[in-house]
């Protein structure tokens, strides 16, 4: 194990960006999110949860997917692919990951590098060297353990564990140790002790807080339809705005539309996130499926918990990250929905 | 507030078993304290998760035009700031008032759970009011805030009193307050034209389009909003920094600009802390100093500045040049 003095992480992150791209948690506008790195950037590893997660890197918000013009019935290609070539595809780290949004992480890869594969999330989670960090201070709304996450020991190409002190420092993968050679003179060998110690005294912590018992036994494939058919989603749903934060705010929600922008030169098709939330999501010819707020609700809620484990042998889509319990405007969020359906260890 | 929420709950009870209404619309206990959800409620028994506390800082107004298009009487809990929201939607014909049962409620200010999470304290068990003082209880111990650094941003400069009230709920009196609303408004129209756009441009571009602002707008109530309709050319979910930053936020303020009865609602839900509420207080501000002055939602009647021509109203020319300040 490598660790580094707190006071020189600067140096660190800009000999980091020498030669790649670092995305890290940066205080903008009195909010922290991943941003680019850059000097005399506010960077904030303490912030336990970004509002917006990182998925953002490999799956932005918004993105150009092609442009093209059409003339009767000639279509001219214009663009196609990843925009701004080059420069998006430069390698780049994600620094600051914690444990619960590096499992998202696996959540989307089954989504988007299955069969057919989508070679924009691919391009760029190839070009994606991961440093997490452990938490040290997790938060009643934090509930990664309830689906097997230890917030202490987060994996990817390096792990990181902050103190008062130091960073310390374990790479894990190739990818991990190329980037540690990139800055070894910066780093000193040390730290397993205070490791450890961190991570006994946060476990104690976690088994503590108020969601760790969460229990999901109900949620399983062949309640599908009970559970579907519950009626207490009218109750649980009866206060949704439908406004989509929770979808938005998610590191796992994966969801989204693809549209065409009509430009003077030509017409861009881009792809955005959606939310189920949406009175427009999967809007078809026909109309649209879900017609109620209840149907929009559930179809959140039995996606995280019932329908993507029973396609992917059994994982949630839910990582305990907390943010929807933290962002929702009117206070709904998936604990409560656990509690109310989940099974009788939560009565 | 334990004695103003038994109080509520007893009417609640009486409400609903002598059928005077079909529901009460209120708030249900969350896992926290500081988590209570709007709800309605339809039978006493439902009633035993009902909860009135520090942290009821939602508006229920907008759920009244589903509400009041239902079977039967709704009652409902409004603040002060509540109602002014509910007579705004009376005017345009949203709710349908002859069906709704207002209880004003007593509110001495609402707290920012972020608020007190920033100050150090997690965990939160209880909170216990004294004045200016605020012992929050948590699983570290015990905590002295100072309330007006606690409060959602709406309640800060809130003087509002109640404007419909069919019976009420008022148990202490609210201390008086002299506050100007306008303060934060009046520091961004001191600012260079640069500065100011620079201040709005990092506060816009952490948007995330979640529209979470729009929807909890009680001015914002369309059946379709114009962003949501494929057919209008925009999506009201693609995310493009210069459209938030230049464009989204602006329209929706022209939109309820004279309608905005600044409830607050949209920068207290806003998940990235955006002020919106100061863009939508420089279009008040405007309006008292172009028109004289006017508070959205004081009655559900009457003439409203920005839908109404008198002769004596400023040329336009006037007005961009400055003549509101
Ligand atoms: S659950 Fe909450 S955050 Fe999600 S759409 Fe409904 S109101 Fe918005
Ligand atoms: S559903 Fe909520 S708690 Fe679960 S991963 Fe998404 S935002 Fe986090
Ligand atoms: S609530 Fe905030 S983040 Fe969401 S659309 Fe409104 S301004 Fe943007
Ligand atoms: S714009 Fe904001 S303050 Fe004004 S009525 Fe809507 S939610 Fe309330």
């Amino acid at each position: 194990m490598l660790k580094i003095a707190k006071e020189r992480l600067n140096e660190l992150y800009a000999k980091i960006s020498e030669s790649m791209g670092l995305f890290i948690p940066i205080k903008k506008g009195g909010e922290v999110n991943y941003h680019v790195w850059g000097e005399g950037k506010e960077v904030s590893l303490e912030t336990l949860k970004t509002v917006k997660s990182p998925k953002n890197m490999f799956f932005p918000q918004t993105e150009n997917m092609m442009k093209f013009k059409t003339e009767g019935k000639n279509i001219e290609i214009l663009e196609a692919g990843i925009r701004k070539q080059g420069d998006e595809l430069k390698p780049f780290v994600a620094f600051g990951v914690k444990a619960c949004d590096y499992k998202a992480i696996e959540v989307l890869d089954k989504v988007f590098l299955a069969e057919p594969v989508d070679t924009f999330y691919q391009a760029r989670r190839n070009a994606t060297t991961i440093v997490t960090l452990a938490c040290s201070k997790p938060e009643e709304s934090c509930f990664c353990g309830v689906f097997g996450i230890d917030a202490t020991n987060p994996q990817g190409d390096v792990s990181t564990w902050l103190d008062e002190k130091y960073l310390y420092w374990q790479a894990n993968t190739e990818k991990g140790e190329t980037l540690t050679s990139l800055a070894s003179e910066l780093f000193e060998k040390g730290g397993e002790t205070e490791v450890e110690a961190q991570k006994t005294s946060t476990k104690a912590v976690l088994a503590q807080l108020p969601f760790a018992n969460l229990d999901l036994s109900r949620f399983k494939p062949e309640n599908l339809n009970e559970l579907f058919d519950d009626t207490r989603w009218e109750e649980m749903s009866e206060a949704c705005l439908g406004c989509g934060t929770c979808t938005f705010v998610c590191p796992t929600c994966q969801c989204f539309d693809i549209r065409d922008f009509k430009t003077n030169d030509g017409v861009i098709r881009y792809r955005c996130w959606d939310s189920c939330m949406y009175s427009d999501f999967t809007l078809m010819a026909h109309g649209n499926s879900r017609t109620t707020q209840m149907q929009r609700f559930r179809q959140r809620f039995m996606h995280k918990l019932v329908y993507y484990p029973s396609q992917n042998d059994g994982l949630y889509s839910c990582v305990g990250c907390g943010r929807c319990v933290n962002k929702c405007p009117q206070n709904l969020n998936i604990v409560k929905v656990i509690k109310t359906l989940g099974g009788k260890k939560n009565d | 507030m334990k004695d103003v929420e038994l109080k509520m709950l007893e009417r609640a009870k009486a409400l609903l078993e002598s059928g005077e209404v079909a529901r009460v619309i209120g708030w249900k206990k969350g896992e926290f304290i500081y988590d209570p959800a709007p709800a309605s409620f339809e039978t006493v028994d439902e009633l035993k998760d009902f909860v009135y506390n520090w942290f009821c800082g939602a508006n229920l107004s907008k759920y009244l035009i589903q509400a009041s298009k239902k079977e039967g009487k709704t009652a409902v809990f409004l603040k002060p700031c509540d109602t002014y929201s509910f007579n705004q939607l009376v005017k345009e014909h949203r709710v349908k008032r002859e069906n709704i049962h207002v209880i004003a409620v007593e509110c001495l200010g609402k707290f920012d759970v972020a608020k007190i999470k920033a100050q150090g304290v997690s965990s939160i068990v209880d909170v216990e009011v004294q004045n200016k003082e605020v012992k929050v209880k948590s699983f570290g111990g015990e905590t002295v805030l100072n309330k007006p650094e606690i409060l959602l941003t709406k309640c800060e400069t809130c003087q509002k009193t109640h404007q419909v009230k069919d019976e009420e709920i008022i148990l202490h009196d609210r201390p008086e307050r002299d506050v100007n609303r306008f303060a934060e408004v009046e520091k961004l129209e001191a600012m260079t034209p640069d500065e100011r756009f620079a201040f709005w441009r990092e506060q816009l571009q952490k948007c995330i389009r979640c529209n979470a602002c729009r929807n909890v707008c009680p001015a914002c109530s369309c059946v379709k909003c114009v962003f949501d309709n494929p057919a209008s050319g925009i999506a009201a979910k693609a995310n493009d920094d210069k459209f938030e930053e230049q464009l989204f936020h602006i329209i929706r303020a022209f939109h309820v600009a004279g309608r905005c009865t600044d409830c607050g609602e949209c920068s207290r839900v806003c998940p990235q802390n955006i002020p919106l509420h100061l863009l939508n207080r420089k279009f008040i501000k405007d309006i008292d100093g172009l028109y004289g002055e006017y508070q959205a939602g004081e009655t559900d009647e009457g003439k409203t500045p920005l839908t109404s021509y008198t002769e004596n109203d400023i040329e336009p020319t006037d007005a961009v040049n400055g003549e509101a300040k």
